[in-house]
């Protein structure tokens, strides 16, 4: 399958789809896409290109923006610091990148590969390394193949760069980088260690841009036409609908640097007189039926609206809302022991084992 | 306490009385094309009685639509020049991005991004660019802009750079009015400057409609300051008011909730206000509207005001009725004949059967001319209602937050429509003058201070406490009397990924006005 073109139309529903794969949390990417508006009314254009495109020996940029949300929503993001951590990177390595993927695909992070291949020239690869959204370095499909966590560079908007030359695994990767992010004032953008064609092909989770266009469309498509925007999500997902229900009570607390919590639903319709409990870090990590666990990372846990079918976020999730909760298929990589240790609920705490409700 | 209320909408002027706690008259007028004429009539109307006679008025508050209307339909908007301090950052999404573009078009009279901001900890992100600012101010003169509205990022934490610019452009243009957007609130650099670009695009449309208001009351010969409403059930003097108009963009939908919760003696409750055109619902806690703590968009533009979270559906007295006859089942809304209702509807002698002529054939209402809907039978009056009502109980489960029954107070001049008995409601209460709730709502509001701000190594008590002062401080500053202050919201929030316990808190308090 060839390059093809894409349209500020499916950026607005990659927005939206996005938001539903960041399972509560990844940052909105309300703000990459006026980036995105801005740059095509100049002129810009972006492609995509399937990942099975590359040759072994290309290079590939990853991306992402790294650091609290809260203030990308004062600083703004501006397109071409994702692009300046990339460029910088093919200067630090000498190397030249055949296209720039996401490190994530769910939330703001979608939205980072597009800023930085509309400046650079370059296609973006239609592959993550997440398939949804997660809180550390170290959760990815590349960490748990092993590969190379380093070189990363990090860059700030008023010309603060650095590259993390050489660390010996993720963990401290992660480490590491967390450190300059909170001196540059709590985010910068990075690209991660460049990666081969060879290594995207074999541990990229692949066409997640396109499922994410095609998540938003639907869900975009049903709210135009009045029509049921949760249907509409699994009319184009495998997924399943956990629950629907009222926010009840919600319980935040930041514990080392990240957002944790729980929040307590009210079922309505079919599942009126149960409870529905979900755990969070950062993303919705486990969710419990009157004290049973139904759902667990790395199955994606999504919370949306019911009526819009949007997604809700655990920053912004509040008492009163109503909600649907579906599950969608996690990437295979993770479902591995290996993949599990990094990812599965005992990863985040939950000494419980690992079963998916696609089982 | 002696306090006039009034409610200037779109059609009508309302104007009440309240004494001691207690409604003792209330009217309406027709709104003015110049606001003060209708304001007078109705005040000459709500004294015709001899109420008013040689009795001390301790204040009158006066809610509007006039701005929220003027951004929706695009008219009496002010030229803004957009100065924001945070270069090099947000280059990219300069001041108006996200704006419409037809209401760019007509409020955008320039943009200048300096130098300037801080970061979320309060360290400086750049040192302000003074020299830019000046040179920025010059242009503005040159280009003949007279309303400034700044921004800087992360300004409610450290507001120290927006007022240094301030007095930088105000050395330049003396006569300019300025909005920053510390002014307006909170963490979200996009939206918090949006409000300040609507709330400078207003400056000439607030001096003259709070102008309108204060020769209204001088006119009359009621000596009593006059206060404006607020979108949150509060009042702001009208000195204060004229400097941030977006703070009463919803205050006649809050005033209509605030008078439910006033007429009926409920603190917690479902509001549904039904109006000639549409029907709002809400939800009462502790007597004041629950807001919408997400965005919200006011003609198109993303803001994060403090607004009621409502629900609008196309249901009201003047609703157009068509009948199964017509060839399809029974339809009510969401089109209406408006402020036409008088002349258009059937009981009126016009062509358009509507809501009101069904409740004028039923005896529901008596008015206009019953002969004319006489042809209406019974069981097709029923199922008309029917109809309304399952628009009504719709709007009203999907609003609601709680699983048991809620009292439902039903208010505006429309609320016939409304059953007594809805499923999912203990009670439906219908209220004396709850046409006129608004402007009681108007009259019983009180005065408020917020505080939305980022702690840093405080215990939660402590910055709990530290935000309590400056809200208290705030309300303070507003006019309100310090021995009557209390709590009405507290929201903490720790803050993911930033470091040294960061929290996010949240503090509302209201008090009394103070006797001045």
């Amino acid at each position: 399958m060839p390059l093809r073109d894409i349209t500020l139309d499916d950026i607005e529903s990659l927005a939206v789809g996005a938001w539903v794969l960041g399972t509560g949390g990844g940052g909105s990417p309300y703000l990459g896409l006026l980036n995105m508006r801005a740059l095509y009314k100049e002129g810009y254009r972006v492609q995509l290109m399937p990942a099975e495109e590359l040759a072994d020996d290309d290079w590939v940029g990853a991306v992402s923006n790294m650091g609290a949300p809260l203030v990308g929503q004062e600083r703004l993001t501006d397109s071409r610091t994702i692009a300046r951590a990339v460029a910088l990177m093919e200067e630090h390595t000498g190397t030249r990148f055949r296209g720039i993927m996401s490190l994530e695909i769910g939330g703001g992070n979608s939205i980072q590969p597009l800023m930085a291949a509309a400046h650079l020239k370059r296609p973006v690869i239609d592959s993550d390394m997440m398939g949804r959204a997660y809180p550390e370095a170290q959760m990815t499909s590349v960490a748990v193949g092993d590969l190379k966590p380093c070189p990363l560079t990090t860059v700030d908007v008023r010309g603060l760069e650095s590259v993390v030359d050489s660390v010996p695994t993720w963990k401290w990767m992660e480490r590491v980088s967390r450190k300059i992010c909170v001196e540059y004032g709590s985010i910068a953008s990075t690209c991660k260690a460049p990666r081969t064609g060879a290594e995207v092909k074999k541990w990229g989770i692949h066409g997640t841009t396109t499922k994410a266009i095609a998540i938003g469309h639907a869900v975009r498509e049903a709210q135009r036409r009045h029509e049921d925007p949760i249907a509409a999500i699994l009319g184009v997902e495998p997924g399943k609908i956990l629950y629907r229900g009222k926010v009840a009570d919600v319980e935040r607390r930041a514990t080392e640097g990240f957002l944790r919590g729980k929040t307590r639903l009210d079922g309505m319709d079919d599942h009126k007189g149960a409870t529905l409990e979900i755990n969070f870090q950062n993303e919705w990590i486990v969710a419990w039926l009157d004290g049973k666990p139904i759902a667990m990372s790395p199955d994606l846990i999504c919370v949306l609206d019911s009526v819009s079918g949007e997604a809700v976020g655990t920053e912004t999730i509040r008492y009163g809302q109503r909600v649907t909760v579906i599950a969608l298929p996690p990437p295979k990589v993770f479902l591995s022991e290996k993949g599990l240790a990094h990812v599965g609920p005992r990863a985040f705490g939950y000494d419980i084992d690992f079963k998916s409700v696609f089982a | 306490m002696r306090r006039i209320g009034i409610d200037v909408g779109g059609t009508n002027t309302d104007a009440v009385l309240i004494e001691e706690g207690k409604v003792v008259r209330a009217v309406k007028a027709p709104t003015s094309e110049d606001v003060t004429t209708g304001i007078l009539d109705s005040l000459k109307s709500l004294g015709s009685t001899g109420v008013l006679a040689g009795k001390r008025i301790d204040g009158v508050m006066i809610g509007t639509t006039h701005f929220i209307n003027a951004v929706v339909q695009r008219r009496h908007l002010t030229k803004v020049a957009a100065l924001r301090l945070g270069m090099p950052a947000s280059a990219s999404l300069p001041p108006f991005c996200d704006w419409p573009e037809d209401l760019a078009e007509l409020v955008r009279g320039g943009v200048w991004m300096v130098e300037g901001g801080h970061e979320y900890d309060g360290r400086p992100f750049m040192p302000l660019d003074e020299a830019a600012v000046v040179k920025a101010a010059v242009e503005m003169k040159a280009k003949g802009l007279r309303s400034v509205a700044i921004s800087s990022i992360f300004s409610p934490l450290d507001p120290s750079h927006e007022k240094r610019a301030a007095e930088l452009v105000a050395a330049e243009l003396p006569d300019a009015v300025i909005t920053c957007s510390s002014d307006l609130g909170r963490i979200g650099l996009l939206e918090r400057e949006n409000a300040g670009l609507l709330n400078a695009a207003l400056a000439d449309l607030s001096r003259d409609t709070i102008a309108a208001f204060e020769k209204a009351i001088a006119d009359s010969g009621i000596a009593a300051p006059l206060f404006i409403t607020q979108n949150d059930g509060t009042v702001a003097e009208a000195h204060q008011a004229r400097r941030l108009p977006v703070y009463s963009f919803a205050s006649g939908a809050t005033n209509s909730m605030r008078g439910a919760a006033y007429l009926s003696g409920l603190g917690d409750a479902m509001v549904v206000d039904v109006g000639g055109t549409t029907t709002d619902v809400g939800q009462l806690k502790h007597g004041f509207p629950r807001e919408a703590n997400s965005v919200v968009k006011v003609g198109g533009v993303r803001t994060l005001f403090r607004m009621p979270d409502l629900l609008s559906i196309g249901l009201g007295g003047g609703s157009h009725v068509s009948l199964e006859s017509a060839g399809g089942p029974i339809k009510v809304g969401p089109v209406s004949v408006g402020y036409r209702l008088l002349r258009d509807g059937i009981a009126f002698g016009g062509r358009q059967l509507t809501t009101t002529d069904i409740a004028i054939a039923s005896d529901v209402l008596q008015l206009g001319d019953k002969a004319k809907v006489a042809y209406l039978d019974a069981a097709t009056c029923q199922k008309v209602f029917a109809a309304a009502a399952r628009l009504a109980e719709e709007a009203i489960d999907r609003m609601k937050t709680e699983a048991g029954d809620v009292p439902l107070i039903a208010v505006g001049g429309g609320a016939f429509l409304i059953p007594d008995k809805l499923p999912g409601v203990s009670q439906v209460i219908h209220v004396q003058h709850g046409d006129c709730a608004n402007a009681v709502g108007a009259a019983i509001a009180q005065v408020s201070g917020e505080c939305d701000q980022i702690f840093k190594d405080m215990t939660r008590t402590d910055a709990i406490a530290a935000a309590q002062g400056i809200a208290n401080d705030r309300a303070v500053a507003a006019g309100a009397d310090r021995k009557t202050l209390s709590t009405i919201e507290s929201e903490d929030m720790p803050l993911a990924y930033l470091p040294g316990n960061s929290v996010r808190v949240r503090v509302r308090v209201v008090g009394d006005v103070a006797a001045s």
